[in-house]
This record gives C-alpha cells, sequence and structure tokens, in this order.
C-alpha cells in the first residue's frame, strides 16, 4: 500500500468523513482484501495521525476521531469472534486514578482498527487492577495515566506484578510520560507509548516474540 | 530605574508593558506545597482559608515569587455545581465522576450561585486574607476555567467532543450557561481582590482541537467573556500548543499567554512582542529530579530567550508546580533567576558556554 493511498485515507479521517472513508477503503479492499487493508493501510494511517499529533500538526481531537472512526468500520469488517482474531495476544487496558478516559479511548480505538481484541477494564485504582489480573491475566496490559502521582503510585504496583504476574508486559502511556521521558523506566514498566499507534507496534514486537 | 530594587507588583506592570524591569519576574506557581510549608496534609491545608493564605505567604518570602496565587484546585468550580473532588495525599485534588450525565441534562442545568457555594467563597476568603498581605506589593492572581474547557471536568472529554461535533445546538447552550458563571466568578475574585485573573483554556490549544474548530469556538468564547472580566487577564493553556493560534489569541483582549514547554520560547516571545506578554515555560513533570544545576540552567536558557525587552514572566508551563518538585529545586529556580535575571540580560554572561 502507498503513501498516496495512507495520505487519501488520513485526509478522510481529518476530515471526520465517515462516508468517505468507508468508501475509500471499501476501494482498496476491492483490489486486494478486508484484513490485508486493515493490517496495511489503516495501520499505517493511524500511525501518521498519531506521529502527527506529536509533531504538532494535527490535534488530539483529530486523533481521537480518525480512532473512532476506523474503529467503526473495522467492527462492521471484522467483527467481534470473526476467526481473522484468532493467535492474538491476551490484551486489557486501564485509565488509572482518574476519570478522564480520552487517551484510553483513543488507544482502544487504535488497537482495535488494527484488528485486534482488547478488554477494557475502565477506571481503576491498585486494588481494582490487580482484581482484574487475578481474575483474568493479559499477555499485555495497557495503562494510561493523566496525573504526575498517578504515575507513581503505579512503581510500586508493577514491583508487586512482576511477582504474581510475571509474564504481563506492561505498557504506559499519557501526558506525565510525554513530559518525562525517563519516568516509565523509573516506574519499571516494560514501554510506553507516545502515540496510540505505538501501542500496536508494542503487541506485534511482543507476538514476534511468542 | 533599574538600581531600584522593585516591587513585585511594579516588577510585573513593567515587563507586561514591554519595559524592562529590574529583573525578570518569577511566577512560581505553588499550590500543594504550602501544605508542606504548615506540616498539614493536602485536605487538611484546604480546608481552611487561613491554611492556605499562610502557605501562600510563606511561599512567596521563602522563594521571592513575585506573585500570590489564589488557586487551590481546578475541581474548586465542579465542586460549586455538585461535583465530587477526590483528594490524595500526594497530588492535586481531582475532579470525581461528571456532573452531566447525558446532554440532555444541560437543559435543566443551573448556573451555581458564587455566593452560596461553600468552596467558592472559601476562595474568596482567601484572596481578601492575600491583599492584607500584599498591600498593593505584589500581584495576586486568581484563575477561573474557561466556558469552553469547564465541560472537560463538567462532562468527560469524550462526551464533551461527542457535543461538540454532533449537538452544537446543546454545545452553545452549555457555552451561555458556563459563561455566565465563568464571569460572575472571575469578577468575584476581583472584587475581593485578585489583580488580574488567568484564563483557564487548555481545550483551546492546537494541542487539543484544530485552528478552524478553535476559530468557531474557544476564540469566539473567549473575546466574549474577557470583554466581561473586570480585570486585566492571562490565558493559560495547561502545556498546550499554541504558535499556530498566537495571533487568533493576541485579538482575545488578553495581555499574557501561558506557553509550553513544547514548543521554542523564543518563537513565541517574538510572534507575541508587544501584543502579549508570555508567562513560562520550564517543565514542571520533568522538575521533580532536576539537578540544581539543571535548574540553573534551564532558567538561563529561558532568559535568554525571552527575557529581553521585558513582556516576559518566568513560570512553570502548565500553571501549578508538582508536589513532588523539591525545595532544593525551587530555591535554585528562584536563586538563578536572581543572579542571571537582572535587567539588562547580558546574553554572552548567561550564554550557557560561558560558566
Amino acid at each position: 500500500m502507498s503513501e498516496i493511498e495512507t495520505q487519501k485515507l488520513m485526509n478522510f479521517l481529518i476530515d471526520m468523513d465517515r462516508i468517505g472513508t468507508r468508501s475509500y477503503i471499501d476501494s482498496l479492499a476491492a483490489k486486494t482484501s478486508y484484513s490485508k487493508v486493515i493490517e496495511t493501510i489503516i495501520a499505517k494511517t493511524l500511525e501518521e495521525v498519531g506521529k502527527k499529533w506529536e509533531e504538532g500538526i494535527l490535534s488530539l481531537s483529530q486523533v481521537y476521531m480518525s480512532g473512532r472512526i476506523c474503529e467503526e468500520l473495522v467492527d462492521e469488517i471484522l467483527p467481534p469472534g470473526n476467526n481473522q482474531r484468532k493467535n492474538q495476544p491476551k490484551m486489557a487496558i486501564t485509565v488509572f486514578e482518574d476519570s478522564h478516559m480520552l487517551g484510553k479511548r483513543i488507544v482502544y480505538a487504535t488497537i482495535r482498527s488494527a484488528g485486534f481484541y482488547i478488554t477494557d477494564y475502565g477506571k481503576t485504582d491498585i486494588k481494582s487492577l490487580t482484581a482484574h489480573l487475578h481474575k483474568d491475566t493479559p499477555e499485555i496490559l495497557f495503562i494510561s495515566v493523566l496525573m504526575l502521582p498517578s504515575a507513581l503510585h503505579l512503581k510500586a504496583f508493577i514491583c508487586e506484578l512482576r511477582k504474581d504476574f510475571p509474564s504481563t508486559k506492561v505498557i504506559v502511556g499519557g501526558a506525565p510520560f510525554l513530559y518525562d521521558e525517563g519516568l516509565w523506566k523509573e516506574i519499571g514498566a516494560d514501554a510506553m507509548g507516545h502515540t496510540a499507534t505505538d501501542a500496536i507496534m508494542i503487541l506485534e514486537q511482543v507476538m514476534k516474540e511468542k | 530605574m533599574k538600581d531600584k530594587v522593585m516591587t513585585s507588583m511594579e516588577r510585573v506592570l513593567a515587563t507586561l508593558s514591554f519595559k524592562e524591569p529590574d529583573r525578570v519576574p518569577l511566577f512560581l506557581l505553588l499550590t500543594m506545597h504550602g501544605a508542606k510549608e504548615l506540616g498539614l496534609s493536602i485536605k487538611e491545608y484546604y480546608s481552611k482559608p487561613e491554611y492556605v493564605i499562610e502557605g501562600q505567604a510563606r511561599l512567596q518570602k521563602k522563594y521571592q515569587t513575585d506573585c500570590l496565587y489564589a488557586f487551590l484546585y481546578a475541581s474548586v468550580e465542579t465542586e460549586a455545581w455538585g461535583g465530587e473532588v477526590i483528594f490524595s495525599d500526594d497530588g492535586p485534588p481531582n475532579a470525581g465522576a461528571p456532573v452531566i450525565h447525558s446532554p440532555d441534562d444541560i437543559m435543566g442545568l443551573n448556573t451555581p450561585r458564587v455566593y452560596e457555594s461553600p468552596s467558592l467563597e472559601k476562595v474568596i476568603k482567601i484572596i481578601k486574607g492575600l491583599k492584607e498581605i500584599s498591600k498593593g506589593n505584589i500581584p495576586i492572581i486568581g484563575v477561573v476555567m474557561s466556558p469552553f474547557s469547564l465541560p472537560v471536568m463538567q462532562m468527560g472529554f469524550e462526551a464533551y467532543f461527542d457535543l461538540i461535533l454532533n449537538r452544537i445546538d446543546l454545545f452553545w447552550k452549555l457555552m451561555g450557561i458556563n459563561q455566565a458563571f465563568c464571569v460572575d466568578w472571575a469578577n468575584a475574585q476581583v472584587e475581593a481582590g485578585v489583580n488580574a485573573m488567568c484564563y483557564f483554556d487548555p481545550l483551546s490549544s492546537t494541542t487539543i482541537i484544530p485552528r478552524d474548530l478553535y476559530l468557531k469556538t474557544g476564540h469566539i468564547i473567549a473575546k466574549n467573556t474577557l470583554s466581561r472580566i473586570k480585570s486585566p487577564t492571562a490565558i493559560h493553556f495547561a502545556s498546550g500548543r499554541i504558535l499556530k493560534i498566537i495571533d487568533d489569541v493576541a485579538v482575545t483582549g488578553t495581555s499574557a499567554v501561558g506557553v509550553s514547554i513544547k514548543e521554542s520560547l523564543a518563537e513565541l516571545k517574538k510572534a507575541s512582542y508587544g501584543k502579549m506578554s508570555i508567562i513560562g515555560n520550564l517543565n514542571g513533570i520533568e522538575m521533580r529530579r532536576w539537578t540544581e544545576e539543571k535548574a540553573e540552567n534551564e532558567v538561563r536558557k529561558a532568559i535568554i530567550d525571552a527575557a529581553p525587552g521585558g513582556g516576559f514572566i518566568l513560570s512553570d508551563n502548565h500553571g501549578e508546580i508538582p508536589f513532588q518538585v523539591p525545595d532544593n529545586i525551587l530555591y535554585a529556580i528562584s536563586s538563578a533567576v536572581q543572579k542571571w535575571g537582572k535587567y539588562p540580560i547580558n546574553k554572552y554572561e548567561n550564554s550557557l558556554t560561558s560558566t
């Protein structure tokens, strides 16, 4: 899939043109397949959108709507339970100690848009997150954080997680990590995402290592 | 003029008039650090106006900061709307669940009355106490959430985006309600003794929305609201980017803008000089693990980039310094301003290579 196709899709998304987006994806899929379009062009386009947000060219609202539009389309094309979703790592996502769900929502939509299934734990604290993990241990846990104190609270949680759930990878993201590049290492996370599509690259890396 | 030591008020007024005062003004926007000074928990500290008044007085004296800050926490406003506030031991109090549960709630929303809201009344008492301390020599800065940004706490980010994009009728209805509150609340603070209002508007930054949407929403609201606030204002975007909208912000009527570490201070100064002063842009999140040397270097760099000609107040880039930033770093920042911030700024002496 070419850069021109990525750029065209991006233009539909940042204009929030759902109909144009669907029509364009249909036209691309007609030449190859929907799963190919999802894996390559949609993922690549959202990656570009994320990069442009980091560079200050696009805004968070555009990232959010791009993710939402793609997520809805992928759910139409590839409903949950579809056998193309097999062999995926078990994943979960949460917002830690905050009610602002936007960052998590964007990552969730981006991961779903790439054809993956992910469980949403919603808002958690140390106690409720630990309870989730005991019930349903994911291979990859994405944690969205808004406030610096919450990021620092994660350190103790991650330390305990390593003992009880050693194979769970912890990927963090959110404002405190964007303003302090060393923070994710300080708290013991496995990686951090600058943008939502970093989540895709990280989980694909985990799948390769399996 | 530059040999005389100015009061903080004189210093700040000079720089806002694009004149060079005796030294670069410093706004160390400290809030929860007052609790540390008094040996109280954050929740206890915010429970009584006299604690905050004493805390601000001690902090101002300790760090030679050029303002008294009447801001407690952002959700003091959502408290007035009936929202919950969640206190913690080591961070700013946070807003609880949204007070607007669905867009249709907006039709029945009533504007809180400032003088009937205990949380707001507390701030008014604090401002009156700070006025006694200031005696007109130290600017008192109040904070009000912009009508455009307040809904992030009232209804959650995602629901609010959906409202802006899909229910424009209800969006403008909410803006009318919020604007009435914002103006009342800001003017109540001015009447109590605030010298300048910080209009907190992160949603208008291009980090969050594109310029064309800003021009149709936050920009119109800012122009309309700021004209009704009876004091000079500064718009703060809470670390958000603004270079792409800086000329638009300049015509809102604001005197100053809070600027982000994510943009070049030199470029921001060049783009705004003569129109708005800039306030910023030290990285408060990273500050927690700075060394004293790093703190001094960051201050020197900011001064070189933005201080010449006035129109600059050194501050952090978010509008509040995290609780985790230790005292020695705050001292280092303050000392660096005293050492390197005297006008005229000597760029060669100030250069980071000439240590």
